[in-house]
């Protein structure tokens, strides 16, 4: 056979024959012993009559579209083997993650490159296949000659995943160690795309990913969904997990995920919480949601009213962390008390001693914290302000609104 | 006036409020094939259909509380649900018997929209392609979610079935006795009759459709308290509208002369008491009712075929990402609009026909939800109980005994 592939859904009632060329049996299923090689099949399993066969990699000698002929007479009884990634049963119809393309298929077929020695012929997956030509392929197969399929599935175009690209979700901790599934792949994912795909997924995989990947990518991945989507997340995950996640939130997010949770459960995340993440996020919490309060985050810059445009450099120099999202340095008073707002870009163009009161922007906007969320979009708009500092009754400066939290919101409309 | 509109408006917020996939399912549920074929059931057999209801009432609930609770504890839909565990084949056959059976029921949509506006002489060369456009851009282009809550909210015209119901002096004492008093009769029109009641209550598509919602809308195994109680709301909700359809035509039309219905005209004498205003309400109502489904089917059966097949799916995607979606949802709207646009097209019979295909189909759905939903490894400690399990398997029994018994009846017929 010039071939040098094999679909699975071929594989799949394949004849074996022994040494003398009698047909024991057909092929039920492969297996990856993922511990051992990640894409050999080192197993194929046999059917001869009511018992199957585990048949080792290394004991056949040919594969092809009429069988295969073993090498070896020394067979074994299956029996469940936990290390095997079965591919009719695990694979097959299932969904997985394609890391490049970055989204979730549902398999229909498994290519398989053969690899050929003298009289020794191994088998190696080398993509997982999805679209129309595997779906007709397997739809087919066992009503019509290989060959023939082979022939008839020529004008569509593959769609396929090379194995490498492919990540297996596997719900279960055990499994997933014994069967060598690391869901590494998926941090190198932008956030925004890893939460499009964790939301597809049913709750017992979305669990398993978030308990498994870094908690720095898990928490940027949880502020992109919705905030129900993050509760029924973090409440699947236990809450030492959970809290590692929510520390690595921004404490206004941290605080409208926790608010969704029930008082219990968020009460069990925050006891797990470091100190100072904890206080932020509590404080967060007393608001009601839909106010400035819980709307605003704690990641500010802010300095006293008397400081000069050198003071908030070497303060910006000193919180590199805050720079992303920052275009207002806020000016507070010995009491806390708000008194001005500088604009980044305003700084550039002043001499470091200028003190930043003379650059603060006039008239001074800013929420009290119980203003309606319906208000707060309203001053965005009729201002075109980036960021909204918010106040309590005493006018002490308690928190920033900025215009990412002010998009989610007229996005949720 | 100022008042009352607010009060109004207070009013529509609430009931929008509450309006979930359950709502949706159940007013969709009463399509233009459910009014059509409740009124048939009434002008043709009076009172006698109305012991269907009370079994079908148990039976919808089970059987929606069953697909609203996989969608909670699995959060995947039906489809995706057979393919995972029976595989790729039986998943394609399922796949296309439910597009087959949709595509009747959209086609019996759009007869529905005919039918109505013919009402107010409206060809249907206008009608039928414009609701087509319309439906298509509604759920590609626009929020189809905040559009499918006004359809919602029109289906009050429902309404006017139970006010129609006892200002025709229905003969309240036979309609109670046969509330409770089943009839069996081996008449072929009559054993139809019972599987299109059954099909236009329980209409296999709406499984897919409630359990994809449920999911969609992210109800958890936790909340999943609530949502049962929308569903059985939901579904008394469709019983009491189908039994008042029943009874205005079985008291209008059934009580004066006993026929079948070959047109709207005859159909809206159910709602004979409304003087001339009964054309009106009836076309609206049907009108509703038609478009309503038309916009939810054609979608939700897309989205299964999808789902199960392993397609890309989805309005928020491009047509680069999913050509397979597109090109099934647009030519189930192009077909079934299409085939209305035949002259002579008998629009009426199509209805009832698509209802009974419905009913066939419906053993086969059953079958698989029930096998899934007792797989603990799915629902965990959330799988079906004794009762809920007798109860469906009770209903594929008797749907594969009417299907059986409608063949057999038709061939002796034939014979």
């Amino acid at each position: 056979m010039a071939e040098s592939f094999l679909y699975f859904t071929e594989l799949l009632n394949l004849p074996v024959y022994d040494l003398k060329h009698r047909r024991i049996g057909r092929v039920r299923d492969a297996a990856l012993v993922p511990l051992v090689h990640p894409s050999r099949v080192d197993r194929f399993l046999v059917g001869a009559g009511s018992v199957w066969f585990s048949v080792r990699y290394d004991q056949i000698s040919l594969i092809g579209l009429d069988g295969i002929q073993l090498s070896d007479e020394k067979l074994f009884p299956y029996h469940s083997d936990e290390y095997m990634l079965r591919m009719g049963r695990d694979l097959l119809d299932q969904q997985i993650i394609d890391v490049n393309g970055r989204k979730v298929v549902r398999v229909n077929d498994v290519t398989l490159e053969v690899q050929r020695a003298s009289g020794f012929d191994q088998l190696y997956v080398k993509e997982v296949d999805i679209g129309l030509r595997s779906i007709v392929r397997r739809l087919l197969q066992g009503a019509v000659p290989r060959k023939l399929i082979r022939a008839a599935q020529q004008p569509i175009a593959p769609n396929s995943i090379p194995w490498d690209f492919c990540n297996i979700v596997e719900a279960d901790p055990q499994r997933r160690l014994r069967l060598n599934i690391s869901h590494d792949k998926l941090e190198l994912m932008h956030p925004a795309d890893l939460a499009d795909i964790v939301e597809e997924l049913g709750p017992a995989e979305r669990e398993a990913i978030f308990e498994t990947i870094d908690s720095e990518v898990a928490a940027e991945a949880l502020s992109e969904m919705d905030s129900k989507t993050q509760a029924s997340i973090l409440e699947s995950l236990e809450p030492d997990v959970a809290a590692d996640i929510v520390e690595e939130m921004s404490p206004d997010e941290a605080a409208d995920a926790l608010g969704e949770l029930e008082e219990e459960t968020s009460q069990e995340i925050l006891e797990e919480m470091e100190q100072d993440d904890k206080t932020e996020v509590t404080e967060l919490l007393e608001f009601e949601e839909d106010t400035a309060g819980g709307l605003m985050n704690t990641e500010y810059a802010s300095l006293p009213d008397h400081a000069t445009v050198a003071d908030a450099l070497v303060l910006l120099r000193e919180n590199e962390e805050l720079l992303e999202n920052l275009n207002l340095v806020l000016l507070v008073d010995a009491e806390g008390r708000l008194t001005g707002a500088v604009h980044l870009a305003r700084m550039f163009l002043a001499a470091g001693e200028t003190t930043l009161k003379s650059l603060a922007q006039d008239p001074l906007i800013s929420a009290p914290v119980d203003m309606s969320q319906k208000r707060v979009t309203e001053l965005f708009d009729k201002y075109n302000i980036f960021t909204l500092p918010v106040v309590d009754k005493q006018r002490i400066l308690s928190g920033v609104i900025t215009a990412d939290d002010i998009i989610s919101v007229l996005r949720q409309k | 006036m100022a008042q009352f509109l607010k009060r109004f408006r207070y009013h529509i917020a609430v009931f929008l409020a509450v309006a979930g996939p359950g709502f949706i399912a159940a007013v969709a549920d009463n399509d233009s094939g459910g009014i059509i074929t409740y009124s048939q059931a009434g002008a043709r057999w009076g009172y006698l259909p109305l012991w269907t209801l009370l079994p079908i009432t148990l039976v919808l609930i089970v059987t929606q509380e069953m697909g609203s609770r996989m969608g909670a504890v699995t959060e995947k839909g039906l489809a995706a649900l057979i393919r995972e565990e029976y595989g790729l084949r039986v998943t394609f056959v399922m796949m296309t018997l439910l597009v087959l059976a949709n595509l009747t029921n959209i086609m019996a949509e759009f007869a529905g929209i005919a039918a109505s506006l013919e009402l107010f002489h409206i060809s249907r060369y206008v009608s039928v392609p414009i609701s087509a456009l319309a439906v298509w851009f509604l759920a590609v282009k626009a929020n189809y979610r905040s559009v499918a809550k006004i359809f919602l909210f029109a289906g009050v015209v429902y309404v006017s079935y139970v006010i129609s119901g006892f200002l025709v002096k229905p003969d309240w004492k036979e309609a109670a006795l046969y509330t409770v008093k089943p009839v069996l009769m081996l008449d072929e029109s009559y054993i139809y009759m019972l599987i299109g009641m059954v099909g236009a209550t329980i209409a296999p598509w709406m499984q897919f459709y409630l359990q994809a919602a449920v999911v969609e809308k992210g109800v958890t195994a936790k909340e999943y308290a609530e949502s049962r109680i929308e569903v059985i709301v939901a579904c008394l909700m469709t019983s009491v509208m189908a039994f008042f359809i029943v009874v205005a035509c079985a008291g209008a039309i059934w009580s004066v002369h006993p026929r079948d219905l070959h047109d709207a005209k005859t159909a809206a004498l159910g709602l004979k008491p409304f003087g001339d205003y009964a054309e009106l309400l009836f076309a609206a109502g049907l009108f509703n009712a038609s478009i309503f489904a038309a916009s939810i089917l054609p979608l939700s059966t897309a989205n299964a075929v999808c789902e199960g097949m392993g397609f890309e799916a989805g309005v928020n995607k491009t047509f680069r990402e999913a050509p397979v979606f597109y090109w099934l949802y647009t030519l189930l709207i192009g077909i079934g609009a299409g085939v209305i646009l035949f002259p002579g097209f008998p629009l009426f019979n199509l209805i009832l026909w698509s209802q009974v295909s419905n009913g066939v189909l419906l053993p086969l759905v059953l079958i698989f939800m029930i096998l899934l939903i007792n797989n603990p490894r799915l629902m965990n400690e959330w799988t079906n109980s004794r009762t809920a399990n007798a109860i469906a398997w009770f209903t594929v029994v008797v749907m594969i005994g009417l299907t059986l018994a409608l063949a057999g009846t038709s061939i002796k017929g034939i014979g």
